[in-house]
C-alpha cells in the first residue's frame, strides 16, 4: 500500500478551479519534489492535503495510509501523521513557542496512545533539535513566530516537524526567502528526517533546494495537473528550459483532448 | 411595578434602614444618608436617553422590587466559602449579603500598622475618624446608583494602611450573595430579591504599599442586586493595586464603582475581570489629584448567553505630569453585549498629561455586540492623549495553523482566547491574586471555546460560561 495516493483530485477556491485532476502516488521512504510555475496549484495541493477548508474539493479522492484523507479535519490529518511546513508561518502573539510545541506534541501523542511529555522531559527533546537547526534557545520563550526573522520562522517549522515525527511531511516553498546559509541549515534538518518509513514532498519553484535535498522523484505541476514525472535530472532540465515548454505541451494535450480553455 | 410603587418600595426600605442602621444617631451620617436618598428620588434610575447609559438599559433592574437583607445575616458554614478563599492571601474579610461575617473572616495575620475590618463596626466605635473621609471624596452627583449606595451606606470594609507600611500579601474582600432561597427555579425574581450596597473605604497612607482584591460571588441561583462603592485614597508616593472579580450567577445585577483619589507621585493599578452577572456595570473613576501620579486601568470582560457587561471609565487628570493607561479587552459570544466607555478629562492645569486608552474586542458570534466609545475632554494645551479601539474575530489563519499541528479545534480556540486575555494578565504583578484570576480565566475560556466549537455560535441560549464553568 502506498503512503499517499491522490486520484483525479479537483479543487476550487471562490469558484475558480485550481486543481484539475491531480494524480500522484508517494511511497514511504521516497522524497518527491513537486515543481511548477507560479499559479500552477502547488500551494493549493499542499493546503488541500493539510485540510485547509478554504479550498473546496469537487472531485477525486486521496488515500493517506489507506484512510480517506479528505474526510479528516486538519488536526486528524496531523495526528495521523501528515505535516505541512507553511510557506508563511503565522505569528501568534501571546502563545509561547515552547508551550505551543509541547501542546501540539502531546495532542499527537495522545492520539497515538503514547505517553504525554511533561515540561521537564520536553527540554532535552527540543534542545537536541535546536542544535541540529542551529536555533537560539531564546526563541523558545518568545511568542510563536512573533518577530522571528524569515529564516527563524522556517527553521521553527522544521523544528515542529522534527518533534511531531510525521509519516508524510509536505514542505510548502520552505526555500523561498532563505539565504544560502539558512537554506543549508534547513536542508540539514530535513535530511536528518529522511527515513525508510517516512515520505517527504518538497513543493518548490526553484531547483536550488534540490542541490541540498536530493529528491527521488520530480513531479511537474502545470495548470492544475501533473504533466511530467521523472528523476532528479528532470529538475536540471527544467532549470535549462523553464516551464514554458511544459505549458505549451499542456496546451497541446488539452487541444488534442478536445478541451477548450480560455487563457 | 409602577414608578410610584417603585419609589415606595425603596422609601419603605430606607425609612426602616435609617431608623436602625449603624450610626443612625450621628447627625452627620444621618444627613449624608438622607441627602443621598433625596437625590436618588429626585433623579431616579437612568434611562438610555442619558448619555452615560446610552448602551445599558437598567429597566429590568429598576422594575424589580428588591429588599434589604435581613438584619441578622444568613449563617454560612466555612466549607461553603472554602472554594473562594485565595491561597496565599493572609487577610480575608468575608461579607455575606453585604454584612461583615467575622466568624468567616481571617484577620489574624494583620501586619502592624494595618487596620482591616467592618465599616459598620468602625462607625460604632470610632465615627470621628470616618467623618472627614466618608462623604468627602465621593459625590453622588447625577448618578442614581452612587446616591443609592450612600443612602444605604452601612457596612463594607474599612481598611487603613499607615504611612510607610509595606503590606506584602494581598488583602482580600469576598462578597457572597447567599441567595439560597428554595424558590430558586422561579423565572421571575422573587418579590423581595435581596439588594446590598457595600461601601468600602480604603486608605493607603503616604509612601505605603498595599494590594486589595474584591471578589463578588453567589452561592445560589437567585437574582440579587449588588451595588457597591469602593473609595480608595492613595496618599503621596503610595503604591496600590486594586483587583476586582465579578463572577456572580447569571441572574444577578451588579453595579460596582471604584473611586480612586491619587496623591502626588502615587502609583495605582486597577484590574477588573468580569465573568458573571446578567447585567454588570463597572465604573472606574480615578482622579489624579497630585502632581506626577500614575494609574493603570486594566480590564477583561468575557460574556456569553444574554449577559450585558458595561465598563465605564472616567479618568480625571487634575494635576500636571500625570500618566494614565487604560487597557480593556472584551470577549463576547452568544447574544451577549459589552460596552466600553472611556472618558478622559484633562483639566486646565494638568499640563504634560500623558494618557493612553486601548480597547480590543473579540466577537465570537453574529449576535454578540460591543459598543465602544472614547470621550476626550481636554482643557490643557500641552498634553499627549491617544485612544484606539478594535473589534475582530478569531483569526482563521491562526486557527488553521494550530489545528494543522494536531491541536483540536476547541483547544486551538482556547489557546487563541487565552492569548488574547493574557494581554490583561501580563499587566498584573505575579502573586496569589493573579494566579487566582488566571485560573478563573482558563476555566472560563475553555468553556467558551468548547461552546463556540460545538454550537458554532448557536444554541448557547441563556447559559453563560461562568455558570457552566462552575
Amino acid at each position: 500500500m502506498s503512503l499517499l495516493e491522490i486520484r483525479n483530485l479537483h479543487a476550487k477556491v471562490d469558484n475558480h478551479e485550481i486543481l484539475k485532476g491531480v494524480n500522484l502516488t508517494v511511497n514511504a521512504g521516497e522524497v518527491h519534489s513537486i515543481m511548477g510555475p507560479n499559479g500552477s496549484g502547488k500551494s493549493t495541493l499542499a493546503q488541500v492535503l493539510a485540510r485547509r477548508d478554504t479550498y473546496e474539493v469537487t472531485a477525486g479522492e486521496v488515500l493517506f495510509n489507506g484512510k480517506d484523507l479528505l474526510a479528516m479535519k486538519p488536526e486528524e490529518a496531523a495526528c495521523e501523521g501528515l505535516f505541512m511546513a507553511f510557506q508563511y508561518p503565522v505569528e501568534i502573539p501571546g502563545i509561547g513557542n515552547a508551550h505551543f510545541l509541547r501542546t501540539a506534541m502531546n495532542a499527537v501523542r495522545r492520539y497515538r496512545h503514547q505517553d504525554e511529555v511533561d515540561a521537564i522531559d520536553f527540554l532535552p527533546l527540543y534542545r537536541e533539535k535546536l542544535k541540529l537547526l542551529e536555533m537560539d534557545e531564546k526563541l523558545m520563550s518568545r511568542s510563536l513566530n512573533e518577530g522571528f526573522s524569515g529564516g527563524e520562522k522556517k527553521r521553527n517549522e522544521i523544528l515542529q516537524m522534527a518533534l511531531l515525527e510525521p509519516k508524510l511531511a509536505i514542505l510548502d516553498e520552505t526555500d523561498s526567502g532563505l539565504d544560502i546559509d539558512a537554506l543549508r541549515i534547513v536542508a540539514q534538518g530535513v535530511n536528518a528526517m529522511r527515513s525508510p518509513d517516512r515520505a517527504i514532498i518538497l513543493v518548490t519553484h526553484y531547483q536550488r533546494l534540490l542541490d541540498y535535498i536530493v529528491p527521488d522523484f520530480v513531479d511537474v505541476l502545470v495548470e492544475g495537473r501533473i504533466v511530467r514525472s521523472g528523476g532528479p535530472e528532470l529538475a536540471l532540465e527544467l532549470e535549462d528550459t523553464g516551464y514554458g515548454a511544459m505549458e505549451t505541451k499542456v496546451m497541446e494535450t488539452a487541444a488534442r483532448g478536445g478541451e477548450v480553455r480560455a487563457r | 411595578m409602577s414608578l410610584a410603587t417603585l419609589t415606595e418600595n425603596y422609601l419603605e426600605s430606607f425609612s426602616d434602614f435609617e431608623a436602625r442602621a449603624a450610626g443612625h444617631r450621628l447627625p452627620w451620617l444621618k444627613n449624608l444618608r438622607g441627602d443621598a436618598f433625596a437625590r436618588f428620588c429626585q433623579i431616579g434610575f437612568p434611562t438610555t436617553h442619558d448619555e452615560d447609559w446610552r448602551f445599558t438599559n437598567v429597566s429590568a433592574l429598576a422594575q424589580t422590587g428588591f429588599r434589604l437583607a435581613p438584619a441578622s445575616p444568613t449563617q454560612l458554614s466555612p466549607e461553603a466559602i472554602e472554594p473562594y478563599r485565595v491561597p496565599g492571601a493572609g487577610v480575608q474579610l468575608v461579607f455575606v449579603d453585604g454584612r461583615f461575617a467575622p466568624e468567616l473572616s481571617r484577620t489574624a495575620q494583620l501586619p502592624d500598622g494595618v487596620e482591616a475590618g467592618s465599616l459598620a463596626a468602625k462607625i460604632e466605635s470610632d465615627p470621628a475618624e470616618l467623618e472627614p473621609l466618608l462623604g468627602r471624596y465621593f459625590d453622588s452627583g447625577r448618578d442614581a446608583f452612587s446616591a443609592l449606595n450612600t443612602a444605604f451606606l452601612e457596612d463594607g470594609a474599612y481598611i487603613r494602611v499607615r504611612k510607610g507600611i509595606v503590606v506584602e500579601e494581598p488583602i482580600c474582600l469576598l462578597f457572597v450573595s447567599s441567595s439560597a432561597a428554595p424558590e430558586a427555579n422561579s423565572l421571575v425574581p422573587a418579590a423581595g430579591a435581596i439588594m446590598t450596597h457595600p461601601r468600602n473605604l480604603i486608605v493607603v497612607g503616604e509612601n505605603a504599599h498595599a494590594g486589595f482584591l474584591e471578589d463578588y460571588v453567589s452561592l445560589g441561583q437567585d437574582a440579587a442586586f449588588c451595588n457597591s462603592v469602593t473609595v480608595l485614597l492613595a496618599g503621596d508616593h503610595s503604591v496600590a493595586t486594586h483587583s476586582m472579580i465579578e463572577r456572580e450567577n447569571l441572574r444577578s445585577f451588579n453595579v460596582s464603582t471604584l473611586r480612586i483619589q491619587q496623591g502626588r507621585a502615587s502609583d495605582v493599578a486597577s484590574h477588573s475581570v468580569l465573568l458573571g452577572g446578567a447585567l454588570v456595570r463597572n465604573n472606574v473613576h480615578p482622579v489624579l489629584a497630585g502632581e506626577g501620579a500614575e494609574c493603570l486601568i486594566n480590564g477583561l470582560f468575557v460574556g456569553g448567553g444574554k449577559q450585558h457587561l458595561d465598563n465605564y471609565m472616567l479618568v480625571e487628570h487634575a494635576s500636571p505630569r500625570c500618566a494614565s493607561r487604560q487597557f480593556y479587552n472584551g470577549i463576547l459570544d452568544g447574544h451577549s453585549s459589552g460596552v466600553f466607555h472611556g472618558r478622559i478629562i484633562v483639566q486646565k492645569d494638568a499640563q504634560k498629561t500623558d494618557s493612553k486608552q486601548t480597547n480590543r474586542n473579540l466577537l465570537l458570534s453574529d449576535d454578540a455586540r460591543i459598543d465602544t466609545k472614547p470621550q476626550l475632554e481636554i482643557y490643557a494645551d500641552d498634553v499627549k492623549c491617544t485612544h484606539g479601539a478594535t473589534i475582530g474575530q478569531i483569526d482563521a489563519e491562526a486557527l488553521f495553523y494550530l489545528r494543522s499541528r494536531g491541536i483540536s479545534e476547541a483547544d486551538a480556540r482556547k489557546l487563541l482566547l487565552v492569548a488574547f486575555a493574557s494581554e490583561c494578565l501580563d499587566r498584573m504583578k505575579p502573586g496569589p491574586v493573579r494566579e487566582r484570576i488566571e485560573k478563573l480565566i482558563q476555566t472560563c475560556l475553555a468553556q467558551v471555546a468548547l461552546s463556540v466549537t460545538s454550537a458554532s455560535s448557536s444554541g448557547t441560549g441563556g447559559v453563560g460560561y461562568w455558570e457552566a464553568a462552575e
